[in-house]
């Protein structure tokens, strides 16, 4: 523990630790607000076709320049994941195949081009194409000063233009027919939408890596939603699991020589998911049983009230030997607590409170 | 009680989604201020006609004019309650919300719904009983309380067209009489109210006009002239056990 503390007392003073933590941060936040939008849209698998369709982008990008700077490879990226969400739009659109099936066609499609164009390139000599393969699984510690800085200026855009459009958005992933019916062009929300997640994974590339980061779209989103029913609530809940997630697993991964950042963010959102499951009020798992039983229990106790009811309505009065035989002690106790018997005298009644709950059933 | 300015005109419409037509060559009009019901079998193209006519279909072919005008002029002077079903009542948001949806046309783009909206919107809660649900969070509805909220959304639009898509379908009697006495007051205040409906022995009680749809329109007119167990034959296509 002694040692754990040091660890982290002395990654918190280290400048590339506290760069690539704000990054992750950053990335995990934006991820997760994104993310609602894709749930919300039942598309939550566009983010796993989208990262899946940029990696032959990465690679034409290295083949074409060249080089292996990093903005010159996400710019080819972003085409790609561009041209994929495109690919996903227009197959759903136009051709009767439901949304998971193009969203699986699009992913394997390019995903399998792209690993294609990964062993070429890796087998031509002399290249210096040593290192593109991290893009599969990230590698957070490549992360500059220079890389986050474009993304906090991305992110930052990112947030006016969602709270610009709020209500567009709003109104497009609740009732799209009623949004196009009122004049907005459902078109331009749902590719300003798309373009929006491609943007923030193709930024998290560098990161989580193709294969991963469509758990920080969703992760953090799944859990969100458990706790509220409010849309800005959903989103703001979103951005600091993921914020969360992205710090921590960096954390954990500093401390620790051997594991990599962008498994370990994910697991850490995956964990704030199994939390919410289980634990969020109303949605979860733990309050739902809890409510089901409460229900079991008052329709129990309405069926032998019912039964005392009819008792008392046949034989106008109803002494404590009836009520005895018609219900156990431990029942009996439970009508009394909930005020629907009540005994005046020697006499036992069902209450107005009783009679009310009887009729509404 | 029926106006004399057209109110929908519809010409030569046809929508096809694959080789064979969902609707083929509809034509009709009707006048401003009338209660209308577009009756027809399953599958005869009811909703497609509404959707056609207010753009969210696309047409082959055909023009459609409100109060003689394009639906693009005309926008906000037309109120669309889509089917209840076609929406996810999961979705994180509260009733209060869902109605402020209707003012979004007028706003435009970006602009937020602020007091003014607020209020109309409590007002059309009012109106169809609502209002004490204001903050309750949309899951929480059955289905008559669903069909009142969509309901309050476009009467919040304060328009002079309203196009409703099965309104009574999965509502209870109470919330069925409630609907009906409102599109009876709007059309008493000079709107025309066009009704998907399904129930065939509502029809008298509740419409001034029917268009009787399967594919092709097979009448439109007034209840008292087109209401026909003829013409209902015509449309069903032998498929009487819808008639009574």
């Amino acid at each position: 523990m002694q040692k754990f503390l040091e660890e982290i007392n002395w990654i918190f003073t280290d400048y590339t630790f506290l760069i690539i933590a704000l990054g992750t941060t950053v990335l995990g936040a934006m991820t997760g607000i994104l993310g609602c939008f894709a749930v919300l849209k039942k598309q939550s698998l566009l983010g796993d076709a989208i990262s899946h369709a940029t990696l032959p982008g990465i690679v034409l990008a290295f083949l074409w320049t060249g080089s292996k700077d990093v903005n010159i490879l996400l710019l080819g990226a972003l085409v790609f994941g561009i041209i994929g969400s495109l690919g996903i739009r227009n197959m759903t659109q136009k051709t009767k195949l439901k949304t998971d099936t193009s969203l699986g066609l699009i992913l394997s499609l390019f995903f399998g081009f792209g690993m294609l164009l990964l062993t070429y390139a890796q087998k031509i000599p002399d290249a210096n194409q040593a290192g593109l393969d991290k893009y599969l699984f990230g590698q957070a510690a490549t992360l500059l000063e220079s890389d986050v800085f474009i993304l906090l200026i991305i992110s930052f855009l990112m947030l006016i233009i969602i709270a610009a459009f709020w209500k567009e958005f709003k109104v497009f992933l609740f009732d799209a027919a009623f949004s196009k019916s009122i004049g907005f062009s459902n078109r331009f929300i749902d590719v300003l939408m798309t373009i929006l997640i491609v943007l923030i994974i193709v930024l998290g590339l560098q990161m989580v890596g193709v294969v991963l980061i469509s758990a920080l779209l969703l992760a953090p989103a799944a859990a969100a939603r458990q706790w509220t029913n409010s849309l800005s609530l959903m989103l703001l809940l979103a951005a600091i699991f993921g914020a969360s997630s992205g710090f921590l697993g960096t954390v954990i991964s500093a401390s620790s020589d051997q594991m990599a950042t962008g498994p370990l963010i994910v697991i850490v959102a995956s964990v704030f998911v199994f939390f919410s499951f289980l634990f969020a009020p109303k949605r979860g798992i733990v309050a739902r049983g809890r409510k089901w039983n409460k229900n079991k229990n008052k329709w129990k106790d309405l069926q032998v009230l019912k039964k005392c009811y009819e008792l008392e309505s046949a034989q106008d009065s109803l002494l404590t030997e009836d009520v005895e035989n018609l219900c156990l002690p431990k029942q009996k106790n439970a009508l009394v607590n909930r005020k629907w018997l009540i005994k005046k005298e020697d006499c036992w009644h069902v209450s107005e409170i009783g009679k009310k709950y009887l009729r509404n059933i | 009680m029926q106006g004399n300015k057209i109110g929908l005109r519809v010409k030569n419409l046809t929508v096809a989604y694959r080789d064979s037509p969902v609707l083929w060559d509809i034509n009709f009009s009707i006048p401003s201020g009338i209660l209308l019901a577009i009756i027809g079998p399953n599958g005869a193209g009811k909703s497609t006609l509404i959707k056609a006519v207010l753009n969210i279909v696309k047409k082959m072919h055909g023009e459609v004019e409100i109060f003689g005008e394009s639906y693009k002029k005309q926008r906000k002077n037309v109120a669309y309650v889509p089917q209840k079903g076609s929406v996810d009542w999961d979705f994180p948001t509260t009733v209060l919300d869902v109605v402020l949806m209707g003012t979004y046309g007028n706003l435009g783009w970006i602009k937020r719904p602020g007091s003014k909206e607020k209020k109309a919107s409590m007002e059309a809660l009012e109106k169809v009983g609502m209002l004490d649900f204001k903050n309750r969070q949309i899951s929480e509805l059955s289905g008559g309380q669903q069909q009142r909220v969509f309901l309050a959304r476009a009467l919040v639009q304060n328009a002079d067209m309203y196009f409703l898509d099965e309104p009574f379908q999965g509502v209870d009697a109470t919330t069925e009489k409630a609907i009906i006495k409102i599109l009876k007051e709007l059309r008493n205040q000079g709107k025309t109210i066009i009704v998907v409906h399904h129930d065939l022995q509502t029809v008298k009680e509740y419409f001034d006009w029917v268009v009787l749809l399967n594919r092709e329109v097979k009448g439109y007119g007034t209840v008292e002239k087109v209401f026909t167990d003829e013409n209902l034959k015509n449309t069903y296509q032998g498929n009487t056990e819808f008639i009574n």
